[in-house]
This record gives C-alpha cells, sequence and structure tokens, in this order.
C-alpha cells in the first residue's frame, strides 16, 4: 500500500515536473486567506463557533487543480502562553498533585482543517519541518534540565489535555475547494477559546510538497458586557467586588420584597 | 441555553445555574443555613474552576445572609454586639485564609486542599449533628423530653479572663472564644467559599450557650460581613469572582429559599437537623470518594505564577 503510494506520488511529481521545466520560468503558486472580519466578537450566547475563512490560489495550474492534486491545510492558533502540566500521585491513597513541568509559549488553542487526511497530503518529515500539527508544534520546556523522558511524558500529556478539552481540534475535509481556485476552511473554536490574537495561516501543497503559506489575524475578544465586566475585574478588582457585594445584597432585598408574605 | 461566564471564560448552561441555585436556596431556607458548603462543590463538580467556585460562592451567600437578616432584625432576633465581634475576629481570619489562598494555588495543591477541608469539616459536622439529632428522635419517640443543659450551667470557656457583657443574648462571656470563633469561620469563609453558618450556629449554640432564636440571626448577620470582605478580597487580588455565575446563583436562591422555608415549618427541630446532617455526610462522601478513586485524568494543566 504505501511503497504503491510513493511510487504514484513519485509519478505524478515527475509528470508534473516535466510541463513545469518545460515552460522555462518555474511555475510558482500563490495562496491567500481572507477574513470576513478581522475581529470575532463572543457574547453571552457564546458556546463555541465555527469559524469559515477563505481563500484563494494564485496562477494555479488547472490541470493540476482539476485532478484534485492542491492540498490545503488551514490552521488557527491561539495566542501562546505559558503552561503548568501537573501530574496526580497517589499519597496515602490520595490523589495529590506532585510532579510538574512548565512549558514556554504554548499556543492556548490550535485548531486545523484540511483537504483531506494529513498522511494522504505529505510526509511526517515535512510536517515536522513545517511545525504544522498539533503533534508537531515545538513546546519549550522551562526547565532545559529536566531529564528527556520527564518533557516526553509531560508534552504528550500537554497534547492529549489540549486535545480532550476541544481546544486543539483537527477538521479533516474542513477545506474545500468551492471552484479551480477558490476555497473555504472551517475551524473549530472551542467554547472556552482564549481572547487574544489569533493567526490563521494557511498551507498550500502541490503533488505532496509544500509550495506557500500565507497568514492573517484574528483579533478574538469578549462583546461589550463580558468585556466591560473581564476588564473592570481584572483592572478595577477592588471596586468589581464592591459592586458585587451590592448586587447580591441588592438580591437578597428585592428577593424579600418579592416574595414577602408577612 | 448557554451564557458565556466572563470570569470563569466558559460557557455553561443557564438552566442548570438557575435550578442549582434554587435547589441549595430550597435546602437553605429549610434548614436555615446558608448553603454556600453545597454551592461551592456543586460548582467544582459542575467543571467551573476551584477558584472560582470558591469566590463565587462566598459571594452568593451575602445574597441569601442579608436576606434572612433582614427578617430577623425586624423580629429582634439579631445581637449586633455579639455579631460585632464575631466580625472583628473574622476581618482578621479571612485575610490570613486568603494569603493561604493564594499560596495554595500557585503550589498546584488548592483543590486538594479545598477538597480535604470540606471532607473534615463536612464529616465532623455532619456526623456530630447526626449523633445528636437521632438521640433526641429517640427521646421523643420513647417519651422522654429532651435534655439540653440548662444555660446557667458553665464550662471552661466561661472561665475565661476579658468577660462581656451581651444583653440581646443575655450573655456575659470572655471575648477570646467569641473572636476566636470569628477568626476560624473567616478562614474557613475564604477557603471554603462558605459562609460558615454550619459552624457558626452549633457553636454559637453548644459552646457559648447563646439563645437559639438570637443563633441564627446572629450568625447570619456576621456572615454577610465576612462574606462581603471575602468577596472583596478575592475580587482585588485574585479576580476570581465572576459575578455573572454569583447573580445566575442569588436568582434561583431566593426564590428556592421562599419555599424551603415553608417546607422547613412542617418538620419538626430534630427531623430536620438529622435530615441536614445526612445531607451534610452526603456531600462530604462524594467529595471523598474524588480524593481516594483513581480520577480520570492524572494529569491536568494550569496557568503558572496565578495567584
Amino acid at each position: 500500500m504505501r511503497p504503491a503510494r510513493l511510487a504514484l506520488l513519485a509519478m505524478l511529481a515527475l509528470a508534473t515536473a516535466i510541463p513545469a521545466a518545460r515552460a522555462q520560468t518555474p511555475h510558482e503558486e500563490g495562496i491567500q486567506i481572507g477574513l470576513s472580519t478581522d475581529a470575532v466578537s463572543i457574547t453571552a450566547g457564546f458556546s463555541g463557533a465555527d469559524l469559515t475563512i477563505f481563500g484563494a490560489l494564485e496562477d494555479a495550474d488547472p490541470q493540476i487543480a482539476r485532478q484534485g492534486r492542491y492540498d490545503v491545510v488551514v490552521v488557527l492558533e491561539g495566542p501562546a502562553r505559558p503552561v503548568v502540566v501537573r501530574r496526580k500521585d497517589r499519597v496515602l491513597g490520595v490523589w495529590i498533585n506532585l510532579e510538574s513541568e512548565q512549558f514556554e509559549n504554548v499556543p492556548v488553542s490550535y485548531s486545523v482543517a484540511s483537504t483531506r487526511p494529513f498522511q494522504d497530503i505529505t510526509q511526517p518529515d515535512s510536517y515536522k519541518q513545517l511545525s504544522l500539527g498539533a503533534n508537531n508544534i515545538y513546546m519549550q520546556p522551562g526547565d532545559p534540565e529536566a531529564p528527556p523522558t520527564t518533557i516526553a511524558e509531560f508534552t504528550k500529556a500537554l497534547r492529549q489535555r489540549k486535545t480532550a478539552t476541544g481546544l486543539y481540534s483537527e477538521n479533516v475535509g474542513g477545506v474545500r475547494f468551492l471552484s479551480q481556485n477558490l476555497f473555504r476552511a472551517t475551524v473549530r473554536l472551542a467554547p472556552d477559546v482564549p481572547v487574544g490574537t489569533h493567526k490563521a495561516r494557511a498551507f498550500l501543497f502541490k503533488n505532496g510538497v509544500f509550495v506557500k503559506e500565507s497568514s492573517a489575524q484574528l483579533e478574538i475578544r469578549k462583546s461589550g458586557f463580558e468585556q466591560a465586566v473581564f476588564r473592570l475585574a481584572h483592572n478595577h478588582g477592588f471596586f468589581y467586588g464592591f459592586l458585587s457585594v451590592s448586587l447580591a445584597m441588592l438580591t437578597g432585598w428585592m428577593g424579600r420584597i418579592v416574595f414577602r408574605k408577612d | 441555553m448557554g451564557i458565556y461566564l466572563p470570569i470563569a471564560e466558559i460557557s455553561v448552561n443557564i438552566l442548570v445555574l438557575l435550578a442549582m441555585g434554587a435547589a441549595v436556596g430550597f435546602l437553605s431556607g429549610m434548614f436555615g443555613v446558608g448553603g454556600g458548603f453545597l454551592i461551592t462543590p456543586l460548582l467544582i463538580f459542575y467543571n467551573i474552576p476551584p477558584a472560582i467556585a470558591v469566590a463565587t460562592g462566598a459571594n452568593q451567600v451575602i445574597a441569601s445572609s442579608f436576606s434572612g437578616a433582614l427578617s430577623h432584625m425586624k423580629r429582634g432576633t439579631l445581637d449586633f454586639k455579639l455579631g460585632g465581634v464575631l466580625l472583628a475576629g473574622g476581618v482578621v481570619g479571612s485575610t490570613f485564609g486568603i494569603w493561604v489562598f493564594a499560596l495554595l494555588r500557585s503550589l498546584g495543591q488548592l483543590d486538594l486542599f479545598i477538597s480535604l477541608l470540606y471532607v473534615v469539616m463536612l464529616g465532623t459536622v455532619g456526623g456530630l449533628m447526626l449523633y445528636e439529632s437521632v438521640n433526641a428522635l429517640r427521646a421523643t419517640r420513647s417519651g422522654t423530653a429532651p435534655t439540653l443543659k440548662k444555660s446557667g450551667q458553665h464550662n471552661w470557656i466561661h472561665r475565661l479572663p476579658l468577660k462581656m457583657r451581651f444583653r440581646a443574648s443575655k450573655l456575659f462571656v470572655s471575648v477570646i472564644p467569641v473572636i476566636g470563633l470569628g477568626v476560624a469561620i473567616g478562614f474557613l469563609s475564604s477557603i471554603m467559599g462558605v459562609g460558615g453558618g454550619f459552624i457558626m450556629v452549633p457553636a454559637l449554640i453548644y459552646l457559648l450557650r447563646v439563645p437559639t432564636n438570637v443563633v441564627i440571626g446572629t450568625s447570619l448577620f456576621q456572615i454577610i460581613f465576612t462574606s462581603a470582605y471575602t468577596t472583596l478580597v478575592h475580587a482585588s487580588t485574585n479576580q476570581t469572582v465572576d459575578v455573572m455565575l454569583a447573580f445566575l446563583l442569588m436568582v434561583g436562591g431566593v426564590a428556592g429559599a421562599q419555599y424551603g422555608v415553608k417546607a422547613g415549618q412542617r418538620l419538626r427541630g430534630e427531623q430536620l437537623r438529622a435530615l441536614l446532617a445526612l445531607l451534610v455526610l452526603a456531600v462530604a462522601l462524594r467529595l471523598a470518594v474524588d480524593l481516594f478513586a483513581t480520577p480520570p485524568n492524572l494529569y491536568s494543566l494550569s496557568v503558572p505564577g496565578m495567584g
């Protein structure tokens, strides 16, 4: 199966290389993506969403496009933040957080959409070179002295937790070609998608070879009210606390008026 | 119906929160406790981060205790002086508790400590209350009148110095145990997100011999301020109070409490105490199971340096 596919890829590569060589100037495709908005607001009713990203191929070879040999992978990467991974161990029968490992600059969220299953698009090595895919992002350990096995273990756990909570997601078939040049990508925003600057990137592959990359920025923020509450809580904590207390007292007092019988 | 919580930064079901508030409000109206000891574990079971559940629980408790204290004030069953002294201790206890809270959070042991404290406190209080109420139930069944100790009898607490007179409670007692009790309640309030009524009420009755009719009003009065103070400090140091979450719980809670009071009036005192004891023990047991059972996820993620 695998050698057969490799052979096929090789043949395809050969087949496309000849016309390219004949055309004197090497044929160079481009890729562009556009977001319908440069900011997404999280409102009170937000419970996760699908984000649609449109994109186009530039100077695409119509023949290759017809044969479906262009592949696109679109990534929406959340802001990078440090994270601590802790492991529970049993002490006297009770599960306690014992060992922990810190990682720097871990993307809080990472959603990928692709035209086809990842193993069909290109080789694992080129994903690694491009740091493309949740399993290929480099997680920089905070303590470089830590034993490599420990780091490997915690890195794996970090990816698993992120995937389990839906912050890291894959959407195979989430990129569709609408015409020969135009494509549409759907990436998933988790209900607890972090606010901040997200980076959308599109990778173009031709016959399993990486061609070009394009990126755009997207701001995810809380909508007016939620943002105001959040900002107040963080910038004016005491005043926010005072308001919370007043609201509680008001609610208690109103409750007595509404339900009073005596 | 989903709603996005601005501080917890997750989306939750609005109806679940209202129902949770109403159920706890019903029980708190029925038993005359704030209900914080139920709300905080329930929020944690519902995947709200424990740090936010605790701080928001404290905020929620204010509403129910304020509502209750108002009616006690009207009936004159509120000892402001006693409440004030308890409060002075409460502020000290809360401040210390919040410092411990931030420390444990940065060490990654906050969740464990909250759970352990809940299991120990609820287990002890629930066990004692069950023992006492079952004895009382047996006594009434066999026909003998329940023998509560006479308030004239004194124990070691009443021999301590620095005595103070509390007129509304008809009490002449040292301020040391009163302040000490206040400190303990304040500490628990800030770490567990509870008002502390379930500890305060028995302590005032059995240790200080405060007349029962004054106990609930006074306890509610001081809980308002302890939990208000806790909310303020959590809000300004840890930013963990989610006002949206607290408000939904309060609305459910205030409504539920009214029906709880009615239901409570149909039951006898010792029956009520036995039921409350069982409830407290059930929560303790549920939390204990979580401590000892193999967790579904051995690994957890958190943001470093918070707190």
